[in-house]
């Protein structure tokens, strides 16, 4: 649905934000974009609406070249994709009601359809009461689900996310993802997320794409990239807080990786009888993708039929050494 | 009390008063005609905006500048000949308008462009986003967003014009300055200058409180 091909971005400072991009978002995902600031994310998610014209290569949605268009042609795509900020970008001299009918306004509709479909929307995002208020009478949560009521207004069938949730607590950044995730799967909206916080991927995102310096180092799902990162650059980015450096443990270390139903399973101290081989847990997570639960462990192996245990593992989930 | 304001003809103030309004409300006008729409220009050619043109920008903002570099009482005297050109005489309130909105305009466009600029910049992308026209971004969004630092903008430029209109009287605009400076000040009459003075601190104290009580009416913050 979204295409980028060799897309560079270089500002008139000569500052390069983007480096040779490839990406290709599909239909109806949620694909997360994470990188560090400076990695040219804002850049990238702004190439998609035609906020930000690309130096060279091509932005495409459903074929049509972003870039090519201009007036009425890109007014028109804008209407299809809608987009949320890290500020939320409301105006604050219009009241909760006048902020969501403003893009229906612009694009032309009438008195009644405005009356019709503003309480719709802001219904939806769970802010039937609060019409009447002006921004600033709103929690950050609150003004960010206004933003979402607004960018739903005319119908998208794109979201853009730009660090939506960086302005909120962890708690209010639970409850908007949700919502997002409630509008992929009820809407089917094809939703692109930049962020720079690994756990807002994991919550909600179907695959990401790492960014680092202007270009992508690594796609795919959010559990390979989470559990298997190839790139140096998203190991860094995972390991943030938590670099426990080399392990000195006297014996095998192995990875265990456990994904869905396989982490209720009882395996370590079941293979420990069986073989006679204990374990100890050097590193370890467990937790929840958007729809499936994982667990990764680190493991130090000791005594008994150590190849019969590894074995054994093998049976419930991907091991490495 | 005639004793202690004995030089003071009250009609001749009333006149003045009244002369002095007249510059100021018509100037006043003017300026906010002209200068809200350079103001504007001026944030929309700037870079980084959705008319950004470094030549437009520049050749504006020089004449801005140059504009206000002028001392006003040298910009009274240069725009004589245009002056009576536009409204057939350089005396009297008439003729005082056109220099008077030539010294504010400038001054005021600057200080829209300076509110415009406090306008958070996701919200000018959002409305942008959502297929908003340059028109629709400046009617809809950035002119209601600046409304309160446009209305202080005023404020304060209309102050400047009170003190404009005063200098305006030293080459025959009339009005309190005028009054101020032939008899208060060329012939010592000390009472006529009290009470220019006082009235012309009553009209700028006025001026300032209805300026705060709308930018506060109209602030949403």
């Amino acid at each position: 649905m979204i295409r980028l091909e060799n897309v560079h971005k270089a500002f008139a400072s000569g500052h390069a934000a983007l480096a040779g991009v490839d990406l290709e978002v599909a239909r109806g995902e949620v694909f997360g974009i994470i990188g560090r600031s400076g990695a040219g994310k804002s850049t990238l998610v702004r190439l998609l609406n035609g906020l930000e014209r690309p130096s060279t290569g091509s932005v495409a949605i459903d074929g049509t070249d972003v870039a090519s268009l201009s007036g009425e042609g890109l007014r028109t795509l804008r209407r299809r994709v809608g987009m949320i900020f890290q500020n939320f970008g409301l105006l604050s001299s219009r009241t909760v009601f006048d902020n969501v009918a403003l893009p229906l306004r612009i694009a032309g509709a009438d008195k009644a359809r405005i009356a019709e479909r503003v309480p719709e929307l802001l219904a939806r995002v769970g802010l039937a009461d609060h019409g009447a208020k002006y921004p600033a009478q709103l929690s950050g949560g609150q003004k960010q689900r206004v933003g979402i009521a607004r960018a739903l207004a005319t119908g998208p069938d794109i979201l853009l996310c730009d660090e939506a949730t960086s302005a909120l607590d962890p708690e209010t950044t639970r409850s908007i993802l949700a919502l997002i995730a409630d509008l992929n799967r009820e809407l089917g909206l094809t939703i692109v997320l930049i962020t720079h916080e690994m756990e807002v991927v994991r919550q909600v995102c179907d695959r990401v794409a790492v960014l680092h310096a202007g270009r992508v180092v690594e796609t795919g799902s959010v559990a390979q990239v989470f559990l298997d990162p190839k790139a140096a650059e998203t190991r860094a980015m995972l390991d943030e807080g938590g670099d426990h450096g080399p392990i000195a443990f006297d014996g095998p270390i192995v990875r265990l990786t456990l994904r869905g139903d396989a982490i209720l399973q009882p395996v370590l101290t079941r293979i420990a009888r069986e073989t006679g081989t204990d374990f100890a847990i050097l590193d370890g997570r467990i937790g929840r993708f958007k729809d499936a639960s994982f667990g990764q462990l680190t493991l130090g192996l000791a005594g008994g039929d150590t190849a019969a245990a590894l074995a054994a593992l093998r049976q419930h989930g991907e091991v490495s050494e | 009390m005639s004793g202690w304001f004995a030089n003071v003809d009250w009609s001749e103030i009333g006149q003045a008063c009244l002369d002095t309004l007249a510059m100021l409300g018509g100037s006043l006008l003017l300026t906010i005609l002209l200068g809200l729409p350079l103001g504007v220009l001026l944030f929309l050619t700037s870079p980084g905006q959705v008319w950004q043109n470094r030549a437009v920008s520049g050749v504006l903002a020089l004449a801005v500048n140059l504009l206000r570099s002028v001392p006003f009482i040298i910009l009274l005297i240069v725009m004589i000949p245009l002056t009576v050109l536009l409204v057939g005489t350089s005396l009297g309130v008439a003729g005082a308008i056109p220099p008077l909105v030539v010294g504010a305009a400038p001054f005021f466009a600057r200080l829209v462009e300076t509110a415009l600029r406090e306008v958070d910049r996701n919200t000018i992308e959002a409305v942008q986003a959502m297929g908003a026209t340059t028109r629709d971004l400046v009617f809809r969004a950035l002119l209601p967003e600046a409304l309160p630092g446009i209305i202080a903008a005023a404020t304060v430029t209309a102050i400047a014009l009170v003190s404009f209109t005063a200098m305006a009287g030293a080459v025959g605009a009339g009005g309190l300055g005028d009054l101020a400076i032939r008899f208060g000040y060329q012939r010592f009459q000390t009472d006529v200058m009290l009470v220019t003075v006082v009235l012309l601190l009553v009209l700028v104290q006025f001026l300032q409180m209805a300026g705060d009580r709308l930018v506060r009416h109209f602030t949403r913050r």
